[in-house]
């Protein structure tokens, strides 16, 4: 059976290539002579590891991409049969799986082995002993950088001092023996730059979701938009340029009235307006982006687009205080964020958005997610006076995606909310009494 | 005090959900608090030393019917948040003025601020324990975090902690950790003498009540056992890991030692141990608990390690133990044991230690497939096993 092609965005197409060039990258990375580091999305410090000239391997995403491949599967399977318990995250098994394959990444080119294991402890328990893993697998230096959760709503001068001296006193020396390079921070402040640059696109880009119509989907249309950023990307002309030439074609859209480009082309009517918390399944992201389009649902906020960098409540990169900038960066990541914070940015995205529901996608691999967003579903209940939907799937391990029972869920959760909007226009009371009359 | 008094004491307090030793402690004097902590480590003498009782709260086991807890969790999410948050939810943590969530692991993390949410005006505190280990960074980091949790506390009712009330709180805790040392010693010396079950149980109730009250029941029961006349059995001995955070039904751990298997060492009620000797009494205070966390914790999967450090400890404890073979017991959808379970089974099989592996919840209540498998690797080492 043949695939039908999906229409993309020109940005999608540049995006993928950008993807598909750091790919490359990484596979001549030996004979380039770069260094390789393995890190995490949340809490990556991409500006200064291309200030050492060193490549970046983020797993998470070699196994998102595993996942939309249809290679994740398999790769769970070897994990599990290595010892790997079914019960643990199938972002870390998907990765130890396509090692123990062989390590060939999902564009099909060789992934290089780690000079040095970046544990950006950001947000997840799990990336701890993913690394504590893949160390025991390769046996290289860790860097660790812990970075201090934000229990209370606030980052406090001693978190920040905590972090930056983690840079200065374990991270920095980790890559100058790595790479055999001296820490520039010259160069460092230079890309920090060229990433605030690329984050004020990129918060233009996922705000202009406000107007109605939304000319993007900031969910899965989103996934697209943060790749460069959450990647290799940051701090770089190329990532820079990107989330210029994207901005300038969501302001093409905008200005022309249209909605967001789905795979099946422009879409024509934005029925429903919703805000989504927590990431997407990956093994059936087209089906299940489908279950929202053929709805006319547009998400039109999103907090999955956060997990690596949240710059749309002010942040940026500050290439005037380099280190501390990163130790912001890293501490204000959505996953680092105790519930409450989660809460009120949930709440501020329905009532900015003018969303009309908000819907959470409560995947079984990511407890850092999943855990107490029931609880959060009440309390936004509460808040906004918006009833909320629940719906739950998994990022890469197919076996935890029930196509059916998600769209039954989805559908019944649109009809309600269309319910709902026919009785404010027309007040059951109402209708009663005119049938009286 | 005879041996079985002690232990129906401690399980009465133990598993006492409704927590009448702590509302008495509380009644006995004006003003007095109580502050609650999670699995798996906590700094109780920051607490004692500011006047406030440390309560261990451990989930409620399979003794309590969950209504409210299940509806805050999905089914892959493990089963002491669920029963906690239903004692919360039910009244029976009122008797608690504050709440503590050290690091363990995304769950716990984020049940503090389920807590905030479920319970809005309650002090809620998420403790971020170092990973990082060096003095400089990592020391100062926690030196930090237990000033302004001496704050905290302060704030809500408690007597400031100075240098002095802390020095003699850690000299206290130190001497629990002496008395807990020496009723590991004998387990490993002589299970049949103390067997697991007794000192979990004596553990679990050093949670609730005050460390001197605690001292004085582990003076009684070491003199009480060590004098028993117990007989040894022909049992293996194994040494029981991944029980950290959501404990096994009391079941559990007698069916695994009605299985043949002594059970002499495990990382059962971790909080007693964690600092594995004794925390320097001189000096800052602070400073002292926060190397003591750097430099003389166990190795235990919720904290950083460094390459092997964590399989060689287990391995270590085998030996030291003098045990045949160890049994991973970990609850279902726990991220931290499951987790570092394959890099332990690592270590095992270099060093040619067997093992055996299940998953429990706080509430299991089937033993029986735990039997037949604890009691076939007991036949296995018994049968097969070099001298």
């Amino acid at each position: 059976m043949t695939r039908e092609r999906a229409a993309k965005e020109p940005s999608m197409v540049r995006q993928k290539e950008l993807i598909a060039g750091h790919y490359r990258r990484l596979a001549r990375a030996r004979e380039a002579g770069e260094a390789v580091v393995y890190t995490f999305v949340p809490g990556n410090l991409t500006e200064l590891l291309l200030s050492f000239g060193a490549a970046a391997v983020l797993p998470e995403i070699n196994a998102l991409q595993s996942g939309m491949r249809g290679k994740s599967a398999d790769y769970i399977a070897r994990a599990e049969k290595a010892g790997h318990s079914e019960d643990v995250c199938t972002y870390v098994k998907c990765d130890l799986g396509m090692s123990l394959a062989g390590n060939v990444g999902p564009t099909g080119e060789p992934i290089p082995r780690p000079d040095l294991l970046l544990l950006s402890y950001t947000g997840c328990f799990t990336f701890m002993k993913w690394f504590e893993l893949l160390r025991q697998q390769y046996h290289c230096p860790v860097a660790m950088l812990h970075v201090p959760y934000v229990w209370n709503g606030e980052v406090t001068p001693g978190m920040i001092a905590y972090v930056v001296d983690q840079i200065r006193s374990e991270v920095l020396p980790a890559l100058e023996k790595a790479t055999g390079r001296r820490f520039d921070e010259a160069d460092l402040s230079r890309r920090l730059a060229l990433s605030a640059r690329a984050e004020d696109d990129l918060v233009w880009v996922l705000e202009s979701a406000r107007n109605r119509p939304s000319p993007i989907d900031a969910y899965f249309g989103g996934v697209y938009y943060i790749g460069p950023m959450f990647s290799a990307f940051r701090g770089t002309e190329e990532g820079a340029a990107y989330y210029g030439a994207l901005r300038g074609e969501v302001q093409e859209r905008l200005q022309a009235g249209r909605g967001p480009i789905t795979p099946e082309g422009p879409m024509e009517e934005e029925r429903f307006r919703l805000v989504v918390e927590g990431p997407p399944n990956w093994t059936s992201f087209r089906e299940f982006w489908k279950m929202f389009y053929d709805e006319g649902a547009v998400v039109v906020a999103s907090t999955y687009t956060k997990v690596g960098g949240l710059y749309d409540t002010g942040f940026r990169h500050d290439p005037g205080a380099p280190l501390e900038s990163l130790a912001r960066y890293c501490l204000g990541c959505y996953t680092n964020l105790n519930l409450p914070s989660r809460v009120d940015l949930l709440e501020r995205y329905v009532r900015d958005y003018a969303a009309d529901g908000f819907l959470i996608n409560s995947v079984k691999s990511c407890n850092s997610f999943s855990a107490g967003q029931l609880v959060m579903l009440r309390e936004l209940e509460r808040r906004t006076g918006i009833a909320g939907g629940f719906i739950e799937s998994d990022l890469v391990d197919p076996r935890y995606f029930s196509a059916s029972n998600i769209k039954t869920r989805l559908e019944s959760y649109l009809q309600m909310i269309a319910q709902k909007r026919l009785e404010a226009h027309h007040p059951p009371a109402a209708a009663a009494e005119g049938r009286a009359s | 005090m005879s041996l079985e008094s002690i232990i129906a004491e401690a399980e009465r307090l133990a598993f006492d959900l409704e927590f009448q030793g702590v509302k008495r402690w509380k009644e006995a004097a004006p003003g007095r608090r109580a502050i609650g902590y999670m699995p798996v480590y906590a700094p109780r003498e920051v607490i004692h030393a500011a006047g406030m009782l440390p309560v261990g709260i451990f989930g409620g086991g399979d003794r309590i019917e969950i209504i409210r807890g299940d509806a805050c969790f999905q089914s892959y999410i493990c089963h002491i948040p669920r029963s906690t948050v239903e004692l919360a939810l039910s009244g029976r943590l009122g008797c608690l003025d504050g709440m503590l969530f050290p690091s363990t692991c995304d769950v716990i993390r984020n049940l503090s601020g389920m807590w905030k949410i479920l319970l809005p005006g309650f002090y809620a505190r998420y403790l971020d324990l170092p990973q990082n280990f060096d003095r400089r960074v990592g020391g100062r980091f926690h030196r930090t975090e237990l000033l302004a949790l001496a704050s905290d506390l302060a704030l809500l009712g408690g007597a400031p902690v100075t240098e002095e009330t802390l020095r003699a709180s850690i000299a206290l805790y130190n001497e629990n950790r002496r008395r807990v040392r020496a009723l590991f010693d004998l387990r490993r010396r002589s299970p049949h003498l103390a067997p697991a079950v007794e000192a979990y149980l004596l553990l679990r109730a050093g949670c609730v009540v005050p460390v001197e009250d605690h001292n004085r029941m582990l003076d009684a029961y070491l003199e009480a056992a060590g004098a028993g006349d117990r007989p040894a059995l022909d049992n293996c001995r194994v040494v029981l890991r991944g029980a950290f955070c959501e404990t096994p039904p009391l079941a559990l751990l007698r069916t695994i030692e009605r299985a043949g298997c002594d059970i002499v060492d495990d990382d059962l009620v971790l909080v007693s141990r964690w600092i594995r000797d004794d925390v320097p009494e001189a000096g800052d205070p602070f400073e002292a608990l926060a190397h003591a966390y750097l430099e003389r914790s166990v190795a235990n999967a919720c904290r950083y390690a460094g390459e092997e450090e964590k399989g060689a400890d287990l391995v270590a404890a085998v030996r030291q133990a003098g045990a045949e073979g160890v049994i991973f017991a970990a609850p279902s959808f726990c991220d931290p044991a499951l987790l570092d379970q394959p890099m332990l089974v690592a270590a095992l099989e270099r060093a040619g230690i067997p093992y055996t592996a299940f998953k429990y919840s706080e509430d299991t209540g089937q033993f029986q497939p735990i039997r037949e498998q604890a009691g076939t690797f007991a036949d296995s080492i018994k049968l097969w096993s070099q001298p």
